[in-house]
C-alpha cells in the first residue's frame, strides 16, 4: 500500500508534464495540418513565405506595380492644332485629320447614340447591323428608358439632358473630342460664342482685336490633351441627374480628389488611379455597365485573360485574395467583394435618397420656392418637389448578376404597387449572382391612368414643367416627343431605382465586420431569405427543444443532488 | 460493504486520459464557441469565436482518429458493447439505490471499466453523436468546395438541414456534458471519479479480486 502511495504521486506530476507536452505537441501539429487544408490546390500564394499581405493584395500590388502611363505625343507642338479656331467642329476636324477613325468609331458608341438596344449596346457585334441597333429605342436615355431622377431625356429634344452630351450641338454635328480628352476645364462653349459675335463685327478693329485673344485662350487650351481624368468622366458622371451626387451614391466630385480612405483606389495619397485604369477601352467602346448588359459578365483574373473587356475586383486580386485558411475566401462565390468593402456610400458628400415629384409645383406669393436642409442641398424646390438627401448610406443588398431590367415608358405597370423602374437581376441559385450593394433611390412620378405607363414630361426649356408648372402641358409635349400617347389622365406612383455600387471602396480596415451581417434581427441581410446563415437563422423548435433539454438536465442533476444530499448517501456515511 | 477497504486500481492509461481530458476541453471550447456564433451571446467576438471553432474543430477530428485507432489496436472497443446485463439494476440504483446508501451494482474493473448505462451511453455517444457532429461540421466548414454540384447527392441538401443537426447534436452534447460532469461526484468521495480520470487510478471497493498484473508496480 505504501509503495503504491509513492508511485501514485510521482505519476501524477510525471503524467501532467506528459500530458502537457502531449498537447503542445499536438495542438502543433494541428495548426500545420490546420494552416496547410486551405492553401492546397489552385492558390499561389501559399507557396509565398510572405504572410504579412493577404495574397489579394500582394497581386494587386504586383499588377499596378508600375504606376505611370506615359504618352508619346505633346499635342501643343501639332501643327493641326496651332490654328485660329472659329468653331468647336473646327477644332474636331483637326482631331480627325490625325485620329482619322475616332469618329466614326465613337458615333457606334453608347456614349453617342445613348441607346442600349438588346445588344447591349455593342455595336461592334457583326450579327446585328448598326442601323438596326440604332432603331432599337427601348433602352437608353435617348430610347424609351425612364428613371425616377429627371424621368426622361424625351428623346434628346430636353436641353438641359444634352450638355451632358459628347457632341458640340447636342446629339446633331461632330463629336466633341475635347469632352473626354481636354484637360483644360476651358470653357469653349462660351468662349466660341463670343468669337462669333465679336467676328459679326467686322468692322470693328478692337473687337478683332478682343477675337484674336480668345483665339489664342482657345489654342493654349487645345493644346493640352490627354487620356480621360477623372474630372472628364465625373463632368457627366459625378453630376447625373442635375447635380453633384445626384444619382449614384457612389460617384460625385469627391472623387476628383480622393484620399485613399474614401477610395483606396483612387485616393490621391493612394493608387491614385483614373477611372479608365478600370474602365478599360476598346475602339472608344468604354467598359461598364449598360442598362440591360452585366457590368461583369464573368469574374476573371489577369491571369486568364489579359484582355478582358473590363478590369474587376478578380482581375488583379484573384477569387481567393483573403489570407489562407481564411473564412473569407468561403464568401466570394455568394458575396460580391463590394458588399463588405464598401461599408458606406456617399462618405464625402451627400446623395438623394429620394424624390417626390407630386409634391411640385407649390408656391409661395405666387412664386416657386425652395428648402435648404441640412446637409446644403434642397429639400424643397417648386419645380422639383420633395426631396430627401443622405449621407454614409448603407446599402441595400440584392442578389445580382451584374444587370438591371428596367421598366421603361412603353412597359404596362401595376400602379397599386411600387414600380421597379429598375431592379437588379439575379437569383441565389445562380452561380453567377452574387450579393451586391445598391443605392435604392426611391420617387413617386407621374404615371398614364388609362394606359398604365410611366409618362415623360418635358422639364427644361419655354414649355417645360420647370418653367410652366403646368404637369397636363409638360406631360403632352413631353410623351410626343418620344413619341408615345398620352390618354390626359395622369397621377403619381412610388417607384424605385437601383445603382449597384461598386466605387468608393474602403481601406481594409474599414471593410464590414462578421456580425453586421452574421447577426439576429438586426443585420444587413434582413431582408435576403431562402437561405440559411450563420448567426443570423436558426430553427426556433430546436432552439426551443435544445435549451428544454440543457434546463431539464440542469433541473435533473440539481434534484438528483438535493436529494443525495438530505438522504443517507450525503450523510457522508459510506466514507 | 463498508467494511471492505477501498483499493485503487490502475483502469485508465495514459492515452486514455489524454484523449479524455482533451477531447473534453476542446468540446467544452467548442459548444462555448458554437453557442456564441448561433448568436446566444457574446464573448470572443464573432470573428474570432468562427476561427476557434473551426481550428478546434478540425483538431478535434484528428484526435478522434486517434482515438479510433488506439479503441481497435488496443480492443478497448469491446468496453463499449451494449448490453442488458444489470441495465435495470444501475438504473435502479441511481434512482433509487443512491438515496438509501446502497452499493453500486457494478463493480469497475479493467476488463469492464463501464456500467452497462455508461456503455449504451457512451456507444451512443461515440459512434452516432460524435460522429453526426462532426460530419455535419465537416459539411458545413466545406460547403464552399461542393456547395455547387460536385456531390449532386449533398448539394441538393440545404445547408439548413446540416446547421440544424449540428445545433441539435450541440444542445444534447451540452446536455450530456452536465449530466456526466455531475455523475462524477456520485463516487466514493465528490471528487475521487474525477481524480481516478486524472492519475488513472480509479478507487475501488476491494471484493473483486484484483490480479497481480493489475496492481500498481507493474505501472510505475
Amino acid at each position: 500500500m505504501e509503495n503504491r502511495k509513492i508511485s501514485n504521486k510521482l505519476s501524477i506530476l510525471n503524467q501532467l508534464i506528459i500530458v502537457m507536452l502531449f498537447s503542445l505537441f499536438y495542438l502543433g501539429v494541428a495548426d500545420a495540418i490546420y494552416a496547410s487544408t486551405e492553401t492546397q490546390g489552385k492558390n499561389i500564394a501559399a507557396q509565398d513565405t510572405n504572410r504579412e499581405d493577404a495574397p489579394g493584395r500582394k497581386f494587386a500590388k504586383q499588377a499596378v506595380k508600375r504606376e505611370h502611363r506615359w504618352i508619346t505625343t505633346d499635342h501643343s507642338k501639332h501643327e493641326a492644332l496651332k490654328k485660329d479656331f472659329m468653331s468647336g467642329y473646327e477644332i474636331t476636324k483637326a482631331c480627325l485629320s490625325c485620329h482619322s477613325e475616332a469618329s466614326s468609331q465613337f458615333h457606334k458608341t453608347i456614349h453617342w447614340t445613348w441607346l442600349a438596344s438588346e445588344n447591349g449596346g455593342n455595336l461592334d457585334n457583326k450579327n446585328i447591323s448598326t442601323q438596326d441597333n440604332k432603331k432599337d429605342r427601348r433602352y437608353g436615355k435617348a430610347g424609351y428608358s425612364v428613371n425616377n431622377f429627371c424621368i426622361s431625356s424625351n428623346n434628346m429634344q430636353d436641353k438641359a439632358c444634352l450638355s451632358c452630351h459628347t457632341g458640340w450641338n447636342g446629339k446633331n454635328g461632330e463629336v466633341n473630342c475635347l469632352k473626354c480628352h481636354g484637360m483644360s476645364t476651358f470653357n469653349y462653349k462660351e468662349a466660341f460664342e463670343d468669337i462669333k459675335a465679336f467676328a459679326a463685327e467686322t468692322d470693328d478693329p478692337e473687337s478683332k482685336e478682343i477675337m484674336k485673344e480668345i483665339q489664342a485662350e482657345v489654342k493654349e487650351a487645345v493644346g493640352k490633351i490627354g487620356l480621360p481624368q477623372r474630372n472628364n468622366c465625373g463632368e457627366c458622371h459625378f453630376k447625373g441627374g442635375g447635380g453633384d451626387g445626384v444619382k449614384h451614391g457612389d460617384l460625385d466630385t469627391s472623387l476628383i480628389k480622393p484620399n485613399r480612405n474614401l477610395d483606396v483606389h483612387m485616393g490621391v495619397d493612394g493608387k491614385n488611379f483614373t477611372c479608365t485604369r478600370c474602365h478599360t477601352t476598346t475602339n472608344h467602346n468604354i467598359a461598364g455597365r449598360i442598362y440591360t448588359n452585366p457590368a461583369v459578365e464573368i469574374n476573371k483574373s489577369l491571369l486568364e485573360d489579359d484582355l478582358a473587356p473590363k478590369i474587376t475586383c478578380v482581375s488583379c486580386h484573384s477569387e481567393t485574395p483573403h489570407k489562407t485558411a481564411s473564412k473569407m475566401n468561403d464568401h466570394t462565390n455568394k458575396v460580391a467583394c463590394q458588399s463588405c468593402h464598401i461599408p458606406e456610400f456617399a462618405r464625402v458628400n451627400p446623395t438623394k435618397m429620394s424624390w417626390d415629384w407630386s409634391k411640385a409645383g407649390k408656391v409661395k406669393d405666387g412664386k416657386p420656392y425652395s428648402i435648404v436642409g441640412d446637409l446644403g442641398k434642397d429639400t424643397y424646390l417648386s419645380i422639383k418637389g420633395e426631396m430627401i438627401w443622405e449621407k454614409n448610406v448603407k446599402p441595400k443588398y440584392f442578389w445580382s448578376n451584374g444587370s438591371q431590367t428596367s421598366t421603361t415608358a412603353v412597359d404596362v405597370i401595376d400602379p397599386s404597387t411600387v414600380v421597379k423602374v429598375s431592379q437588379p437581376v439575379g437569383d441565389m441559385n445562380d452561380p453567377n449572382s452574387r450579393i451586391f450593394p445598391f443605392k435604392l433611390h426611391k420617387g413617386k412620378q407621374p404615371y398614364d391612368k388609362v394606359h398604365k405607363t410611366l409618362l415623360a414630361p418635358l422639364l427644361s426649356g419655354e414649355k417645360g414643367y420647370w418653367t410652366t408648372l403646368n404637369w397636363d402641358e409638360s406631360i403632352k409635349i413631353g410623351n410626343e416627343m418620344v413619341g408615345l400617347p398620352f390618354s390626359g389622365e395622369y397621377d403619381f406612383v412610388e417607384t424605385t431605382y437601383v445603382f449597384p455600387i461598386t466605387h468608393m471602396v474602403a481601406p481594409k480596415e474599414k471593410a464590414l465586420k462578421c456580425v453586421e451581417c452574421h447577426i439576429n434581427n438586426s443585420g444587413r441581410l434582413e431582408e435576403l431569405t431562402g437561405f440559411y446563415m450563420p448567426g443570423r437563422d436558426k430553427a426556433s423548435i430546436i432552439d426551443s427543444f435544445g435549451w428544454l433539454a440543457v434546463l431539464a438536465s440542469l433541473a435533473g442533476v440539481t434534484l438528483h443532488g438535493l436529494g443525495r444530499f438530505f438522504t443517507r448517501n450525503g450523510n457522508g456515511k459510506d466514507k | 460493504m463498508s467494511d471492505n477497504k477501498i483499493i485503487k486500481i490502475y483502469l485508465y492509461t495514459k492515452f486514455e486520459r489524454f484523449w479524455h481530458w482533451l477531447q473534453a476541453a476542446m468540446i467544452i471550447i467548442l459548444l462555448i464557441t458554437g453557442i456564441e456564433i448561433h448568436g446566444a451571446f457574446t464573448l470572443l467576438g464573432y470573428e474570432t469565436a468562427v476561427e476557434v471553432h473551426n481550428f478546434i474543430g478540425l483538431s478535434w477530428l484528428i484526435l478522434f482518429a486517434f482515438f479510433v485507432f488506439w479503441l481497435f489496436t488496443t480492443g478497448e472497443w469491446r468496453q463499449y458493447i451494449p448490453t442488458t446485463k444489470k441495465l435495470f439494476s444501475v438504473i435502479v440504483y441511481y434512482s433509487v439505490g443512491i438515496f438509501q446508501g446502497k452499493p453500486h451494482p457494478v463493480q469497475k474493473s479493467p476488463g469492464a471499466k463501464h456500467n452497462p448505462l455508461q456503455r449504451l451511453t457512451y456507444l451512443a455517444l461515440s459512434a452516432m453523436l460524435l460522429p453526426i457532429q462532426m460530419t455535419t461540421g465537416v459539411l458545413y466548414y466545406t460547403w464552399n468546395l461542393w456547395g455547387g454540384a460536385a456531390i449532386p447527392l449533398l448539394s441538393a441538401m440545404p445547408l439548413l438541414f446540416v446547421a440544424i443537426l449540428h445545433t441539435l447534436v450541440a444542445f444534447m452534447l451540452l446536455s450530456f456534458l452536465i449530466v456526466h460532469v455531475y455523475m462524477t461526484t456520485t463516487g466514493h468521495s465528490l471528487f475521487s471519479h474525477i481524480s481516478g480520470m486524472i492519475t488513472g487510478w480509479e478507487e475501488i471497493y476491494e471484493t473483486t479480486k484484483v490480479q497481480e498484473w493489475e496492481l500498481p508496480a507493474r505501472h510505475k
